[in-house]
């Protein structure tokens, strides 16, 4: 008996160490090339600066002081550092009109496809799905030649005679919260439209039985039976738009910088690399909150509906 | 219940209500659709334009292709993006198969989750953080060996195709029926001959898939790249994100619709074989 457990215990060992060596590739190339430069990156940030770009090996916590603080040049006296607070105070806003202005736009396109008949539902999405798989900075450049002021908005407005002058857009604060509208705008749908298709229209239709409106049913029983998806909908928009980098920078402009042109500019013209270090973790934590309270949402729905 | 559901469709059908109606909502997905392919449309249809101009529409033409047929540094970052998207797609298919293999099969193993967790990593982090995290890491390799290669640019873009890679192939994975592999080893099969006859053919176009998607996401990554890359190692993406911030002429939109053109036959392809049920 004992010797039949031995084999099987062995077995199963054998079996495991199996399974590790399979994942051993995919792992060591995610540790060497993706995750573990994170860590080297946190120690980075609490070097000195080098002149010339780079680092001193010596402990300083001034990259993260500057995150947050500047000191007076001439009197020495501290005060917050307003260019950093006003990006990423930007970074933050434009994250959320994103995702606000996605979730408006999204939420009927993906009712709209889940309530068409089966067959063409595919062909809907699939026209979603190609925007959202053709390259990034194609489409942002796409987005510009539509806001320029030669541009089609512009070009049509002046000839409707609605405007006099094309109104300015490109470089503004709008151009980014349009390019991010544009570029994520599929990462809305298509999780709403998968929480829809699963909606069950009895429901709704029990709603109406009892004399809902239209409103009261899309806000009372769609809108909550949907939630999920909504969640989902907002943290894949809010996460990429957070570190958004291409679009604010063929669209913005030179002042109008998100967090990720902050954290470029440390390692480029900057040269301050432990500011560009600590800036870059504070990105990863701001991400990190976002999904900690997605995750909370998930847990705690899990939990009443047992 | 479902007849009489059913019944009382019929009769609110007849008396023109429609219980999924949401007032505007047709409008606004009209006007969603409307948005997403403006920009792209307008942005091939002056890729033809035979004017130097983004504006004004002068004719029908092909010379902008021409130009940028021949111009030597985009047909040299092209070939670099097609090389980089090519050796990067296939490694991390091949490690996102074996994971995939081993996080689907027998029982669930102490340390799964945080491998499964380790996989998805790139998914979650802002690629500018990535981006760098490589450059700090990066150039200190390169200061200490003096190797300024592409291996660089292969083994960062290797790293962020794989969860990408392993999507469909797991999917695939978890779909496939279990009894053709009992049955191969009840028939005294090893495992290898198992995986070679049987689970490997039903897989196939999970993996066809996930090559597809990785090479896609390689090919567009302009973040990382853009950071990484040591001198004179432009891809397409970087080349034209350096050329945005100059005078363009129609000859980027040329570039951009070829590249647009590919990626949309890849998609379809993918879309195409992920319809396919196993």
């Amino acid at each position: 008996m004992a010797s039949a457990r031995d084999f099987a215990e062995s077995a199963e060992r054998q079996d495991v160490r199996r399974r590790w060596a399979l994942l051993s590739p995919a792992l060591v190339i995610i540790f060497f090339a993706a995750v573990g430069p994170l860590f080297i990156m946190l120690v980075y940030s609490f070097l000195q600066k080098g002149d010339y770009g780079g680092v001193r090996w010596a402990f300083s916590t001034d990259g993260w002081f500057s995150v947050f603080f500047q000191r007076d040049i001439f009197d020495d006296t501290l005060s917050f550092a307003d260019a950093h607070i006003s990006i990423l105070w930007r970074s933050v806003r434009l994250s959320l009109m994103t995702t606000l202005f996605t979730f408006l736009l999204g939420f009927p396109t993906a009712y709209f496809i889940a309530t068409r008949p089966e067959k063409s539902r595919d062909i809907w999405l699939f026209l979603i799905t190609i925007p959202f798989w053709t390259n990034l900075l194609i489409r942002t450049f796409a987005m510009q030649e539509v806001i320029r002021n030669e541009g089609v908005i512009n070009t049509a407005l002046l000839w409707l005679g609605i405007v006099d002058q094309p109104i300015q857009i490109m470089y503004t604060d709008k151009a980014i919260l349009f390019g991010m509208l544009y570029v994520y705008l599929p990462l809305m749908v298509l999780p709403l439209y998968a929480s829809l298709e699963k909606l069950d229209f009895r429901l709704v239709e029990a709603a109406y039985d009892l004399y809902a409106t239209r409103f009261q049913v899309l806000r009372r029983v769609i809108m909550p039976l949907v939630k999920p998806g909504i969640i989902a909908g907002s943290i894949l928009v809010f996460i990429p738009s957070l570190g958004a980098y291409v679009t604010p920078r063929v669209l913005g402009g030179g002042k109008n910088l998100m967090l990720g042109n902050l954290i470029e500019l440390q390692f480029g013209q900057g040269r301050n690399w432990p500011l560009g270090a600590a800036l870059s973790m504070t990105l990863l934590a701001l991400v990190m909150v976002a999904l900690l309270i997605y995750a909370r949402q998930a847990q705690s729905r899990s939990l009443r509906h047992g | 219940m479902a007849s009489a559901g059913e019944g009382r469709g019929v009769a609110l059908r007849r008396t023109g209500f429609s219980v999924k109606r949401q007032t505007g909502f047709g409008v606004i997905a009209w006007l969603c659709f409307f948005m997403l392919y403006l920009p792209i449309l307008t942005l091939v249809l002056f890729s033809f334009n035979a004017d130097q101009s983004m504006a004004v529409w002068g004719g029908f033409s092909f010379r902008w292709y021409e130009s940028a047929w021949h111009n030597q540094t985009v047909q040299d970052a092209s070939l670099r993006s097609l090389q980089i998207a090519f050796i990067a797609a296939i490694l991390a298919t091949v490690a996102a198969t074996m994971a995939a293999l081993a996080t689907t099969r027998g029982r669930a193993f102490r340390g799964e989750q945080a491998a499964y967790a380790m996989i998805n990593t790139p998914l979650i982090v802002p690629e500018i953080v990535t981006a760098t995290a490589l450059l700090i890491f990066f150039a200190s390799i390169k200061v200490s060996t003096g190797y300024t290669g592409l291996g660089y640019l292969i083994a960062a873009h290797t790293a962020f195709c794989i969860p990408f890679a392993y999507l469909p192939i797991r999917a695939r994975l978890e779909s496939m029926d279990l009894t053709l592999e009992t049955a191969a080893g009840d028939l005294y099969a090893t495992p290898w001959q198992a995986f070679r006859r049987i689970t490997l053919p039903l897989l196939w176009p999970g993996i066809i898939a996930g090559l597809m998607l990785a090479f896609v996401i390689s090919l567009d990554d302009v973040v990382i790249t853009e950071l990484v890359k040591s001198g004179g190692q432009d891809t397409l993406p970087t080349y034209m994100l350096g050329q945005l911030r100059r005078i363009v002429t129609p000859e980027i939109n040329a570039i951009s619709t070829v590249f647009l053109l590919l990626s949309v036959v890849i998609v379809t392809l993918f879309f195409l074989l992920s319809r396919q049920r196993s």
